[in-house]
């Protein structure tokens, strides 16, 4: 009844309202485009200002080694006694021509850093997603059907334990049982030393070593990559697993409850395919998104699984350059990172965009 | 027709009791069955941890730092036994002192970030979700780019700004605290905004604006109390998500000094190789302690979210308090927030 | 009794649900038939279980309802059917029509899908022919170009299509029972009488039995063969129509039939002081919404001349989407104008500042539509009605300025006691009326009442409208009555003002609009709204069929 809705279009105005839906879509696209770059600016200027208030990372790094002068030589090689206004331009001028600065402490370019590294934590994060896919949005929709049963307040508290356990004591854990006690998984490590040197003589690696395995041709190879994943993809996959089981039956409940759920029921329309389809793809939507702002946490939770797999990735050395109170590679990596979630989350809108028919900004 | 002609010298009403309007309590009376059972079992779970914080020094055999007792040096590694129930750890320490003593760290930080964080947050999305325009337009883009970011890695920085990396008690638990209070304040603007949002639109705000009422006033006594409702839900979820910061914040390294207080993270941290010589106590513990706490904090936030959505609620009860009138609709701010968990 | 002559046979329904509070019987022995090609509505207000008993047919209830008694579809007791017989027969032997069209029809599936899905789901089909037998659907129910339109998705349908498109999926498997639960409620007056005439040409054409819920008199007068009266979970009377708007034997049919409102045509003059002083003119009036994002800006109301005078009351009608709300929220000053010109007891309100209009407001109330939220939930009945007298300083407290508050409560008929309660312990009628005691507390000149009845039941509206010209006539205020329902208006205006797609289509003396309206909408829109009289409507249904000729 209220008079904000444009009226209700008579038959022939369809032509136009096609049109407009086209017209919003794209619209939508743009607008989603055109926010990472605030974010990334946001996020890649937070992070030098927080790093800055401390100090220079110079003296951070270097201040218990070095005397005075050369500390005050090296600080001002590297223009860190410049006004941070300067510093600040410069790093944006760097940032915007993809130079994210060296490290300290082994002077390498934080960009080679992730072209060396970032395969690993792409590897990890796939086999992760795909294990939280696997576990968590058919549980999601069991739990959602069963609500308020046993079944369901059980596949609860399994979500909620997989939550509440840190990715780095699950891993532990897992380590323990499988690694040390039952010997039946490797302990650490992406692979044998053997297969790694043998993935190496590969010309042109891709980094990732499961298609690299493939691409030796031998069988013991992609084995043994596969089984160092084993252990790190379920202590990564099952958090998020945890998350999504969680999200799917919130959503999925919330649209079992809808009209057309009803509506489709009293059509006679199957109990299974009313979750499947009816109360699913809708629900997809919010699910969606919330996966996108997920890979956020992902990758957090890379940088801990990492450390306790000793997988060398991205996340592997940024934990070694904290260490090392190398405070620039440590701003790079993460202002890189940002970049990264802000790309990801376009992406995941434009999956969730393309499933909404309705989408508008 | 019924309700209409119902008999008017019955309109004296009792209020329910001041107990039964308190946030979880009122939730508690309401749930029923299953819903109750997780409730119930979050609730005990998290009294035991908050009991062991407050009385740490009285419960814990040893205090955190100790490493000699009566008969000199505890050793390190040692398994559990009579002595140590819950054995030694690599640096000497006491297993079971170290991990009660880690109860008292995580509830201060728990309770400094969350203060620090809801005011801010409050505030921010009280004023962000009221004006509206572009405040609200940057605010939100804001508070977007930070939510959308790594939580863990926000805090990493943060902390390297507040403590440089290393730190005493204080210095721990504030730099903790705040980096926590970082990554959550945009949790808190958005659902807190959200809420404004709908709350604004609803006739009886308009109708304070069509009677005149200033905007201070219709802000504090119109919006701000009806907007508030899914606070304790996001102050459990936060809490529990705050003590998986602390111990990653420790694993990696920027925790507490074990001289200062102990901290369940970093003693995992430092187990860590221990694990591959088959010595499991100085991780089982400290960690079990952490899946403890949050799991007793998260059945309560799920609890509670589950009671504030009637969708979600299993029945539902005519509303006895006007807050359960608020709650008995449906919350935006859960929409907004679909993923905390 | 299950001979091949009944449709639908419920025996002795019971229908409980399980609360917290204990078990509420929501439907309490009820027995009904229905016979093919038979149209039974079953009226009743809200909570009178019409609607659980018209979804046990198909058993559509939820998890935590007992259900005791026979439903018999097509000779098959729905109540003991097995879970895969149950589905089966859903579709097949009744459909279910649902009262908002654009909640019954999945967003993200396209209709053609959702026809199909049905189709599928009781044969075989092959995707082909399913799509063919879709677009044949969406023929029959008049949604035109069927296919191109069968790949469109429910947004891009208007609200009485997609209710055509909901009938389409009932209609797709050849049901024999339709259940049709209040299906026009949602819907603007005019669509609703084109919803009307399909039901009763499925009815003739297929010979399908349409079992009818609704709480709206007229649509019963227009499409019922017989009515079965429903209260607190009972059926009190059953009755062919004509005989029960005729000679209606219960008590509560008899109140239900005297409370719907009428146009009568009184006549009602304005008060002389009208023609000395307006409270409200406007000249040109124009209210855009600005457009996001680049795009246009939507024009809510164009070009409107509009005046108030003191002590008049001026009924402003129309459909959704005519702007009349948007009028009462400018006058109201929550809503900018956007361009003409427009002055609300003194102040010209085109870029006006809220300080400059803020003492004016004393002189101005609001009844918003919905009672449900016009209240803050947190504050008690009294609180809230003090409001007004705090804000302008004529109470320190809400305690203070109690006696006013009683006073105000007591000419609204709510006794003081219901002060201390919270909004949501009161029903929707009693809140209504607390909601005109807040605006009339600062005795207003204006007092703008945006659809101030359409959430509430019959009855319920029926006295808040008594009370509204009660306290008109006592107080003596100005008022802007905005409703979109033509017999209410007839109840309270002086004048009537009738609005479509934000222009005046028509305005004059209440009498004169409604007895012998000029512009071609006025005079659809009124042979549109059904009567509660089946023999008069009957006579008005021909009249629309003629204008609608007429117009082509």
């Amino acid at each position: 009844m209220t008079t904000v809705t444009a009226p209700d279009a008579p038959p022939g105005a369809t032509a136009g309202i096609r049109k407009a839906r086209g017209g919003g879509f794209w619209r939508y696209l743009l607008v989603r485009f055109l926010l990472i770059f605030p974010t990334i600016f946001i996020l890649v200027s937070l992070v030098f200002f927080l790093m800055r208030l401390t100090g220079d990372p110079i003296t951070a790094s270097l201040g218990d080694r070095l005397s005075p002068e050369q500390l005050a030589e090296r600080i001002h090689a590297a223009g860190y006694d410049r006004p941070l206004f300067v510093q600040y331009l410069e790093y944006l001028a760097n940032v915007f021509t993809g130079n994210f600065g060296s490290s300290i402490s082994d002077g390498r370019p934080v960009t080679e850093i992730l072209l060396t590294y970032g395969s690993a934590t792409l590897e990890l994060a796939i086999y992760a997603l795909i294990v939280a896919f696997i576990v968590g949005i058919p549980l999601g929709m069991v739990a959602a059907y069963f609500r308020d049963r046993w079944g369901d307040a059980a596949l609860r508290i399994f979500a909620i334990l997989c939550y509440a356990t840190p990715v780095f004591f699950a891993g532990l854990v897992l380590k323990l049982i499988f690694a040390v006690w039952l010997k039946a998984l490797p302990v650490a490590g992406r692979a044998s030393t053997r297969t790694e040197l043998r993935l190496q003589q590969l010309d042109d690696p891709t980094g990732i070593y499961l298609i690299d395995a493939i691409r030796t041709g031998s069988s013991s190879a992609i084995t043994d990559v596969l089984t160092h994943a084993v252990l790190p993809a379920l202590a990564l996959g099952l958090l998020t697993a945890g998350v999504f089981l969680r999200l799917v039956r919130t959503n999925v409940i919330g649209t079992l409850s809808r009209d057309y759920v009803d509506a489709a029921r009293s059509r006679g329309v199957r109990e299974y395919r009313l979750v499947r389809r009816h109360a699913l793809k809708p629900a997809l939507v919010p699910i969606i998104t919330v996966i996108g702002l997920q890979i956020a946490m992902l990758l957090g939770g890379a940088v801990l699984t990492e450390t306790t797999f000793e997988w060398k990735g991205l996340g592997f050395q940024l934990a070694e350059y904290l260490a090392k109170r190398d405070f620039v590679a440590v701003q790079g990596i993460v202002a890189l990172l940002a970049v990264i979630v802000a790309l990801t989350n376009f992406i995941v809108d434009l999956i969730a965009a393309i499933l909404d028919p309705r989408v508008r900004y | 027709m019924s309700t209409e002609t119902r008999t008017p010298e019955k309109a004296a009403r009792v209020r329910p009791r001041w107990w039964n309007r308190l946030p979880v309590l009122q939730q508690l009376r309401q749930s029923v069955g299953l819903q109750r059972g997780m409730l119930v079992v979050g609730l005990v779970i998290t009294s035991v941890f908050v009991l062991v914080a407050i009385f740490a020094p009285f419960v814990a055999p040893y205090g955190y730092n100790q490493l000699r007792g009566p008969d000199g040096l505890f050793g390190a590694q040692q398994p559990p036994g009579p002595d140590h129930l819950l054995g030694t750890t690599v640096g000497g320490y006491d297993v079971l002192s170290r991990v009660i003593w880690g109860a008292q760290t995580a509830l201060l930080v728990i309770l400094v970030a969350i203060v620090l964080s809801v005011f801010i947050g409050i505030a921010l999305g009280l004023l962000s979700g009221y004006i509206g325009g572009w405040f609200d337009r940057v605010t939100i883009v804001i508070a977007d780019a930070i939510y959308a970011f790594p939580s863990l890695l926000l805090a990493i920085v943060a902390a390297i700004v507040i403590s440089g990396g290393q730190s005493s008690l204080w210095g721990g638990i504030l730099a903790a605290a705040i980096s926590i209070t970082v990554v959550f304040i945009p949790q808190y603007l958005r659902v807190v905004r959200a809420e404004v949002v709908r709350v604004k639109s609803e006739a009886f705000v308009e109708s304070a604006r069509v009677i005149g009422a200033s905007n201070r006033r219709i802000m504090f006594r119109h919006v701000l109390r009806n907007s508030t409702r899914t606070l304790p839900l996001v102050i459990t979820l936060n809490s529990s998500e705050a003590i998986l910061t602390l111990a990653g914040l420790g694993f990696l390294g920027f925790g507490i000094e074990p001289s200062a207080a102990a901290e369940w993270g970093y003693d995992l941290n430092k187990s860590l190789s221990d694990v591959t010589s088959g010595i499991w106590w100085t991780s089982i513990f400290p960690g079990l302690a952490i899946v403890l706490v949050v799991l007793g904090i998260t059945l309560v936030g799920e609890s509670l979210n589950d009671l504030a959505d009637p969708r979600l609620r299993a029945r539902r009860k005519p509303a006895k308090t006007p807050a359960q009138a608020v709650a008995a609709e449906k919350p935006v701010a859960r929409e907004e927030m679909g993923d905390v968990v | 009794m299950a001979t091949h002559d009944t449709a639908v046979d419920i025996r002795g329904l019971r229908v409980s649900f399980d609360t917290d509070g204990g078990t509420v019987e929501a439907v309490r022995g009820v027995d009904l038939q229905v016979a093919p090609g038979e149209v039974l509505a079953i009226v009743g207000e809200s909570g009178s279980g019409k609607t659980v008993t018209s979804r046990s047919i198909l058993r559509l209830l939820p998890e935590t309802a007992t259900v005791k008694g026979a439903v018999l579809v097509g000779g098959e007791d729905v109540v003991r059917l097995d879970a895969a017989r149950l589905r089966q027969l859903r579709g097949t032997q009744a459909a279910m029509i649902f009262q908002e069209p654009s909640t019954a029809l999945n967003p993200v599936y396209t209709v053609g899908w959702q026809i199909a899905e049905g189709l599928r789901a009781h044969g075989k089909y092959t995707k082909k022919q399913a799509r063919e037998r879709a677009i044949d659907m969406l023929r029959k129910v008049g949604i035109p170009e069927p296919e191109r339109r069968v790949d469109d998705y429910p947004h891009q349908f208007s609200g009485g299509q997609k209710q055509r498109i909901v009938i389409a999926m009932a209609l797709a498997l050849d049901a024999s029972v339709l259940i049709a639960d209040e299906p026009t409620t949602a819907l603007d007056v005019t669509v609703q009488a084109e919803i009307l005439d399909l039901l009763r040409r499925l009815r003739d054409e297929y010979g399908t039995a349409i079992v009818l819920i609704t709480h709206n008199m007229g649509v019963v007068a227009d499409l019922a063969d017989r009515v079965a009266v429903m209260y607190l979970g009972e059926v009190v009377e059953t009755a062919p129509v004509r005989e029960l708007f005729a000679a209606p034997k219960h008590e509560y049919t008899k109140k239900l039939l005297a409370a719907v409102p009428r146009v009568e045509l009184v006549e009602r003059a304005a008060p002389e002081s009208a023609a000395a002083e307006a409270v409200v003119e406007a000249t040109g009036l124009e209210i855009e919404y600005p457009g996001r994002l680049g795009k246009k800006p939507f024009r809510a109301v164009h070009g409107v001349d509009l005046r108030i005078g003191l002590g008049e009351v001026v009924g402003l009608v129309g459909e959704s989407g005519s702007g009349k709300t948007t009028i009462g929220r400018a006058i109201a000053g929550l809503a900018p104008v956007t361009g003409g010109s427009l002055r609300v007891l003194g102040t010209e309100m085109r870029g006006v500042k809220e300080r400059e209009f803020r003492a004016k407001r004393r002189e101005l109330g609001f009844v918003f539509q919905d009672p449900a939220t016009s209240f803050n939930p947190l504050l008690t009945i009294a609180e809230c009605v003090a409001e007004p007298l705090i804000v302008h300083g004529l109470a320190s407290s809400a305690a203070d300025g109690r006696d006013r508050v009683d006073e105000l409560l007591d000419a609204v008929q709510l006794g003081g006691a219901y002060g201390d309660r919270y909004p949501h312990e009161l029903s929707g009628g009693q809140r209504q009326r607390a909601s005109l005691a807040r605006a009339l507390a600062l005795d207003p000149k204006l007092l703008i009442a945006d659809e101030p009845t359409s959430a509430l039941d019959v009855s319920v509206q029926a006295r808040v409208l008594e009370l509204f010209e009660e306290l008109q006539e006592r107080f003596g205020f100005a008022s802007l009555f905005i409703t979109h329902d033509l017999a209410v208006v007839d109840r309270v205006a002086h004048r009537v003002v009738v609005l479509h797609r934000g222009e005046i289509a028509e305005e004059g003396p209440t009498d004169r609009v409604l007895g012998a309206p000029q512009d071609p909408y006025t005079r659809r829109l009124l042979a549109s709204l059904p009567v509660p009289d089946p023999d008069e409507q009957a006579r008005r249904r021909e009249a629309l069929a003629a204008l609608q000729r007429e117009a082509g």
